[in-house]
């Protein structure tokens, strides 16, 4: 199948690259630009494990396609902080376990930067309910929701008034 | 929380932070799918459409002429598997069956059952040569429920299976029924007729996923000098290189796998699907095959738990629990191997009873071949007779939690198995339930409820090998073949910081391939940070050892008047002589070299695991949906390594069990088609279906590990089927005894809809 080039910017960088019409985001974030931190768990929206910020908002990358990236600016975990710099949410995901397996990871620490950066001060609830989309069997969701709420209260005290 | 004394530790007992953490946190580590090895071509499965078919003919030849398509492997690509068992940890199979089940030989069992596969230069090749292999079915009558398949003219699965008794015999005529074992003490028509009350039911639950959010993955490279290496996500890399090797007919040594990191299990990753296949279309085709299941296939065709039926009636007499009689019917699936005896060794074991009669039926079923998931078989074993015995309870007008305490389990109860129970915390678990803040809370408003459970496990030893180096700088690398899949790197660095009295952070856990160090077992059974913990110690006392030998040359001091204390070696005569481990790891090129610290072991001292649960729910009137308004879970953990990683694993189990209880089904038509092959459709709970669950540790520790270590992963599951089930029969007044209890079930039993 004829591929398509496609303009972007990706994690801050201008990137080019050729994908086919047919394939996903994830498809190509995944298997043309290698970008794995993306995970497949079901390839239909219903997990989250794949979920990516399309121009600033929380999408699954499985259920968009790669061509759309045309234009777009694009985060990924990869982009969201690394070793020696984390952001507060990979911080506080460490500090209270928030993970065990890890595979869905990336996924929640996408979606809820996603609503950090919408909402600074969201409440319990607020987080059940950003976070529905994605999921996780390792931990019962007690500490990721914590782990939310506690960068929320660390990103707030660095923040000048 | 944490309760009972123990004796104070320096690292056991923090919580520090994952070795493997920042790699997650930041996208980088590598799991199964995420290789790329150079050259990779994809593969992708042919499977079945039908739940019972004979397969009279499979043609290749269309896919074999597509552009990209590179191989193409059926069955008959495969070695014949041997007709005996192989032990798998917490799971034992067959060969000859694995080797059907992993591609079908003469019969597809199950929708989904693999009976080809194709390998290609691109994914979307590959999916569509699928679509081109032509296989023509003779379409043969499904059987789905595990009691319609113990019927004696049911269509059967395999005409040449016959009933084995637990003497090993077997039946005259064909039978869906692989197995009956049975458990008997005491006599419990004697118990039944000098009772007080005497309550019988029947339970079902329905067959239900582990619901790993990783899919099952294999990347295989049939190198050229005939070797093979592996990539794939399991929980035993050793297990895995053992079913390969038999399935392929290769010397073990020939086969290296390669954990990656693992997206979740719960024993629904000790089985091989992929690898072999990946294996030999990478033979045929000369590259690096990588095969991913997706979503579907994993619910068609991984390894799911047994859909259950069970009959059970109990007595009580004098406020004591004198007698049990249970029949329990599990599905195997395709092939035999339910965890049906594991049922009926943990259904009564909370209690203290002396008449028991336990029958287990291990069946057949046109559904995948089940495999491990958390504390496999006791969940639904528990959700019969605790079920049950909150009915009988409030007959006799006893709180639940006082009645568990009275008739507990103690040191030296006998199991049914006729061994007695070293020290345990059954016991415990209940009191601190009773004195738990959520305990002793009211339960007020309309349609809701309180319901608590008990449950055990008995969790598992086997084998663990590890080695320890010791780096100059006096950092330590800890080389494990236990997967780690809970955070095992942690606890087990933890234990051996504990040991050699360094610090957590000196320590580096890596998890290795088979190449590079001893045979371990798999992580199932809650065994790794017991068993490899075991293992972790000795080679602690190993470098401990060696610690004395060169300090004895460098202080110039006799060895038997060095002791290892702290993280240094000193006279016991004159403390002043003292060497650091740093100094004498910096000088051990001028005392024999490296220093490395080994162990290999089939441990022992295993100690069982208990928990009690309290579940309080609402129930929504119109729609019938259940809502968990609060949650407490109470569990001896042993000696808690890392507390919250305890506690993690005690979430995690609560919210599958919570899961299992109110929405998890594996809903067939009448075809033997799986419907709700989603995560749409095969509803686990999400962030706004559970509460916070409260945890309380009770530390009893197991008298058969250094640190007191107890299993913790697994019993978490057993006890909130009933415990939900329980509290939806206080909220409701009506008792439910058909899992799940979704809203659909809710509704038409209350309204008769």
């Amino acid at each position: 199948m004829r591929r398509t080039q496609v303009q972007a910017t990706i994690n801050g960088e201008r990137v080019e690259f050729l994908c086919e019409p047919r394939q996903s985001l994830l498809e190509v974030l995944r298997e043309e630009l290698n970008l794995t931190g993306a995970k497949e768990g079901c390839n239909n929206g219903n997990c989250g494990a794949c979920s990516v910020l399309l121009n600033g908002r929380v999408v699954n990358s499985c259920c968009v396609l790669g061509v759309e990236l045309e234009g777009a600016d694009l985060t990924t975990i990869e982009g969201i902080g690394q070793a020696g710099s984390l952001h507060p949410l990979q911080q506080t995901f460490l500090e209270e376990a928030a993970l065990q397996c890890g595979i869905c990871t990336p996924g929640f620490i996408v979606s809820a930067k996603a609503l950090l950066d919408k909402e600074p001060h969201p409440d319990e609830h607020r987080v059940r309910w950003w976070l529905a989309n994605n999921l996780c069997r390792c931990t019962g969701y007690d500490k990721i929701v914590r782990a939310v709420l506690k960068a929320a209260d660390q990103m707030e005290e660095v923040k000048p008034v | 929380m944490t309760t009972v004394d123990r004796p104070s530790y320096k690292v056991i007992g923090t919580r520090p932070i994952r070795p493997d953490g920042v790699e997650k946190v930041t996208g980088q580590a590598q799991y199964g799918a995420d290789i790329r090895p150079p050259g990779l071509v994809y593969g992708r499965i042919v499977r079945s459409p039908h739940a019972h078919a004979r397969i009279l003919s499979i043609d290749t030849s269309e896919a074999e002429a597509m552009p990209g398509v590179l191989a193409v492997v059926t069955s008959r690509d495969l070695p014949t598997a041997a007709d005996k068992v192989e032990e798998l940890g917490e799971t034992a199979v067959n060969l000859r069956e694995l080797s059907e089940n992993i591609l079908a030989h003469d019969k597809a069992l199950y929708h989904g059952h693999a009976v080809a596969a194709v390998a290609a230069t691109s994914s979307q090749i590959a999916a569509e040569a699928v679509t081109r292999v032509k296989v023509t079915y003779e379409v043969l009558p499904p059987v789905l429920d595990v009691r319609d398949a113990m019927r004696p003219d049911a269509p059967l699965l395999n005409e040449n299976r016959h009933t084995k008794a637990m003497d090993g015999s077997l039946s005259e005529k064909p039978s869906n029924i692989a197995s009956v074992v049975q458990f008997k003490g005491g006599d419990v028509e004697a118990a039944f007729a000098a009772a007080d009350h005497v309550l019988e039911r029947e339970y079902s639950t329905s067959m239900v996923h582990q619901g790993y959010i990783e899919p099952h993955n294999s990347t295989a490279n049939w190198n050229s000098d005939g070797t093979l290496t592996i990539w794939t996500s399991t929980q035993g890399s050793f297990v895995v290189r053992a079913q390969v090797a038999q399935v392929l007919k290769l010397p073990v040594s020939r086969v290296r796998v390669i954990p990656m990191e693992i997206g979740g299990g719960f024993g629904g990753k000790i089985p091989i699907y992929l690898d072999p296949v990946a294996a030999l279309l990478s033979k045929k085709s000369g590259r690096p095959v990588q095969i991913t299941m997706n979503r579907t296939e994993v619910f068609q065709a991984s390894g799911p738990t047994s859909g259950t039926h069970i009959k059970v009636k109990a007595g009580i007499k004098d406020g004591k629990l004198t007698a049990v009689q249970a029949t329990l019917s599990y599905e195997a699936g395709a092939y035999p191997g339910s965890p049906v005896g594991a049922g009926c060794m943990c259904m009564i074991s909370p209690y203290n009873v002396e008449n028991f009669d336990l029958t287990g039926y291990d069946v057949v079923v046109n559904k995948p071949k089940t495999s491990a998931y958390r504390a496999p078989g006791a969940p639904a074993a528990s959700f019969a007779i605790e079920s049950l015995l909150d009915e009988l309870v409030k007959r006799t007008g006893s709180d639940p939690l006082e009645f568990r305490l009275s008739n507990s389990s103690r040191e030296n109860t006998t199991m049914v198995t006729g061994v007695p129970f070293p020290r345990i915390g059954a016991e415990e678990t209940v009191r601190a339930a009773l004195d738990s803040p959520h305990y002793k809370s009211p339960m007020e408003g309309p349609n809701r409820g309180r319901g608590v459970a008990s449950g055990f496990w008995f969790n598992a030893g086997l084998q663990s090998s590890v080695a320890v180096s010791v780096n100059p700088d006096g950092t330590v690398n800890l080389i494990q073949g236990s997967i780690d899949i809970g955070g095992t790197r942690a606890s087990l660095s933890m234990q051996l910081a504990e040991t050699l009295g360094i610090g957590y952070d000196d320590i580096r856990a890596t998890v290795v391939d088979t190449d590079s160090v001893g045979h371990n077992d798999v992580t199932g059974g809650s065994r790794t940070t017991f068993a490899s913990g075991l293992a972790v110690h000795e080679a602690g006392l190993d470098i401990q050892r060696q610690m004395v030998q060169r300090a004895s040359a460098l202080l110039n001091v006799p060895e038997d008047n060095l002791e290892y204390v702290g993280a240094e070696v000193r006279s016991k005569s004159d403390p002043s002589k003292r060497i650091s481990f740093t100094e004498i790891a910096s000088k051990s090129g001028q005392t024999g070299g490296p220093i490395v610290g080994k162990a290999s072991l089939s441990a022992r001292g295993v100690g069982a695991a208990f928990g009690t649960h309290i579940a309080d729910v609402e129930v929504d009137p119109g729609t019938g949906k259940v809502t968990v308004l609060r949650y407490t879970a109470v569990q001896d953990v042993g000696t808690a390594i890392h507390p919250a990683y305890v506690e993690g694993q005690i979430h995690g189990g609560v919210a599958q069990g919570v899961g299992w209880a109110i929405n998890e089904e594996y809903y067939y038509d009448e075809q033997g088609h799986l419907l709700n092959s989603s995560f749409l459709d095969y509803r686990m709970p999400t962030t706004l279906d559970l509460p916070m669950i409260e945890t309380v540790l009770v530390e009893v520790p197991n008298p058969g590990h250094p640190y007191g270590v107890r299993g913790v992963g697994e019993v978490p599951i057993v006890p909130p089927l009933a415990a939900i089930a329980n509290a939806v029969a206080d909220a409701t007044g009506h008792r439910f005894t058909v899992l799940p209890l979704s809203p659909r079930r809710i509704v038409e039993e209350l309204y008769g809809l």
